[in-house]
């Protein structure tokens, strides 16, 4: 069940700093005044696209290792995953208490009438459970099954997150459309993966022994 | 493994052999970890800083310019403190250069301005094509200082230097069926990089009402802070209407037509919904994605509340009685 390499000690810490790098350069920038003539929305956008990068680098642990073999992708999930929840929170945050100066007139009318605004929003919420529930603690209290039933839902914030930034853009949707189709690539692995093990199991069960197992099946796969 | 047997150190300075090997493993694991470190803090710096989509901010190279204020300001003038040269030269919306707000500085440069034509056609007395530095000697340059707002809710206090499109429609003369004037854009893949994708219809095409046209306050413009306007502001020439979203100022215009008919305008192509023929300021009618109801003027921290028509009602609202002002987007 567990990998038997040795796990990689250098590769959480190493991420962990690279993954602060890009917020360094930021406030670095801002406090020095090179963001350029609207640092707000260039701050805004960057902490919305980072957020989206770890968000959908997180998704494409589990993709790569059916790909390649690789665990330790899978490893580094989770701090993905939360790099991908502090870089939402920091371009929510930007938003409603520096773009916007808490003018909640204009935040409940973004809410309630702007759909591009409604989605980015669902995407947080969608993330906010899962870092809630990121410890190994919250796996054995909510157990595996139940765990990462409630952990796919970072596929419909990705979802949402591409939605969301597809509709901010105006006219170019190059750089949107991209990230859409990586996205669609990591699901299509996943559910060709998903019909892959399914067809192997029906073909490895006669048909009486399957209902017998179905209770034993559930059981998590390696690290999955 | 064994040690060459050269210069061997005294025993007790000969680090114990697992102490060693840890040490290595340390050094190695360091090294590692620093190189994921920066790997990851370049790819994700790289992917934050470029492509079209992500504005990347800029930076500011060399001391502005001194804004130049004009002796006398003019009646259609604002006395609201200009935006810096930098800022009016570095965060431009000009879709042949990039869609970056940077773009268009960094690849402007490959417009040729000179020799440039305009041509003038469509239901006027005198069609012509002439030379834009021709055109220039017909008209004295005056100075406005303009409010300009964006639709993307922000906006900036720029000095102009151009004259009135009304004086220039004047001297062209056009029939009395003309009821729309029609701009068009330089249509030149070569200078223009963007015109070879598909992210907006080529060229860009913009329209004004008659009325709208040879109001005073519409300027043909070609400088700001008393210079000649830099290719990222739309050089030779472009137009300027200061109660409509910036973009009805086609930039680089090589065409003026009269027409009968309301022309069709690049952003309402682009989107209907979201950009009308119109596109006055209004503070009430919100653009679908984003509220129109504040704007942060570049150079300030707060936003400010948007006026109606930009703040220039006064001179312009009587141009739109009976109309329905939420069709006037």
């Amino acid at each position: 069940m567990t990998p038997r390499r040795p796990p990689l000690p250098w590769l959480k810490p190493g991420l962990f700093v690279g993954g602060l790098i890009p917020l360094a350069v930021l406030v670095w920038r801002a406090a020095h005044r090179t963001l350029g003539a609207d640092a707000i929305a260039i701050g805004l956008n960057q902490l919305g696209y980072l957020a989206l990068v770890f968000l959908v680098s997180s998704l494409a642990c589990t993709p790569l290792k059916t790909l390649t073999g690789w665990t330790w992708p899978v490893r580094s999930r989770r701090m993905l995953g939360l790099f991908a929840v502090f870089y939402a929170s920091l371009h929510l945050l930007t938003y409603v208490g520096i773009d916007q100066q808490l003018d909640w007139p204009v935040l409940w009318g973004d809410v309630t009438q702007r759909k591009f605004m409604v989605v980015g929003f669902l995407a947080f919420l969608c993330l906010v459970p899962l870092a809630w529930t990121s410890t190994d603690a919250s796996v054995r209290r909510l157990g595996f099954q139940r765990w990462k039933a409630l952990h796919r839902l970072a596929y419909v914030a990705g979802v949402l997150a591409v939605v969301h930034f597809t509709w901010r853009v105006k006219s170019d949707l190059r750089v949107p459309l991209t990230w859409a189709a990586i996205l669609g690539a990591l699901f299509l692995v996943r559910v060709a993966d998903a019909i892959r093990t399914r067809r192997r199991k029906r073909s490895r069960q006669p048909v009486a022994a399957r209902s017998v197992d179905l209770e034993s099946a559930g059981r998590p796969a390696s690290g999955a | 493994m064994s040690k060459p047997d050269t210069h061997e150190p005294p025993p007790g300075e000969i680090t114990p052999e697992p102490l060693y090997l840890r040490r290595r493993e340390f050094l190695r694991n360091a090294g590692l970890g620093v190189l994921t470190a920066a790997a990851t803090g370049a790819g994700l710096v790289a992917l934050t800083q470029g492509g079209p989509g992500v504005a990347r901010g800029g930076r500011k190279d060399g001391p502005a310019p001194e804004p130049a204020p004009p002796k006398i300001l003019g009646r259609y003038s604002t006395d609201e403190k200009p935006t810096s040269y930098e800022d009016v030269t570095h965060y431009n919306n000009f879709y042949e250069f990039g869609t970056d707000k940077l773009d268009p500085a960094a690849n402007a440069g490959r417009l040729r301005t000179r020799p440039w034509t305009v041509t003038v056609d469509g239901l006027v007395k005198k069609p012509l094509t002439v030379d834009i530095d021709q055109l220039l000697k017909w008209f004295p340059l005056e100075e406005r200082i303009y409010r300009m707002r964006c639709v993307e809710a922000w906006s900036m206090v720029i000095p102009w230097l151009g004259f009135p499109l009304g004086d220039f429609i004047r001297r062209v003369e056009p029939l009395g069926s003309a009821k729309y004037v029609a701009f068009q854009t330089l249509l030149d893949q070569q200078q223009m990089p963007l015109q070879r994708s598909h992210i907006l219809e080529w060229p860009y095409v913009e329209g004004l009402r008659m009325d709208e046209a040879t109001h005073p306050l519409t300027l043909l413009v070609a400088g700001l802070y008393g210079k000649a306007l830099p290719n990222q502001n739309g050089a030779p020439l472009r137009l300027v209407v200061p109660w409509k979203y910036g973009f009805k100022g086609i930039k680089s215009i090589v065409k003026i037509s009269f027409v009968e008919k309301q022309p069709p305008t690049t952003w309402s192509i682009e989107g209907p919904r979201e950009y009308g023929f119109y596109a006055n300021v209004n503070p009430d009618v919100s653009h679908p994605r984003w509220s129109q109801a504040t704007e942060r003027r570049i150079g300030e921290f707060a936003r400010r509340k948007t006026l109606p028509f930009n703040g220039y009602g006064d001179e312009v609202a009587q141009l739109y009685t009976g109309m329905d002002p939420k069709t006037l987007y």
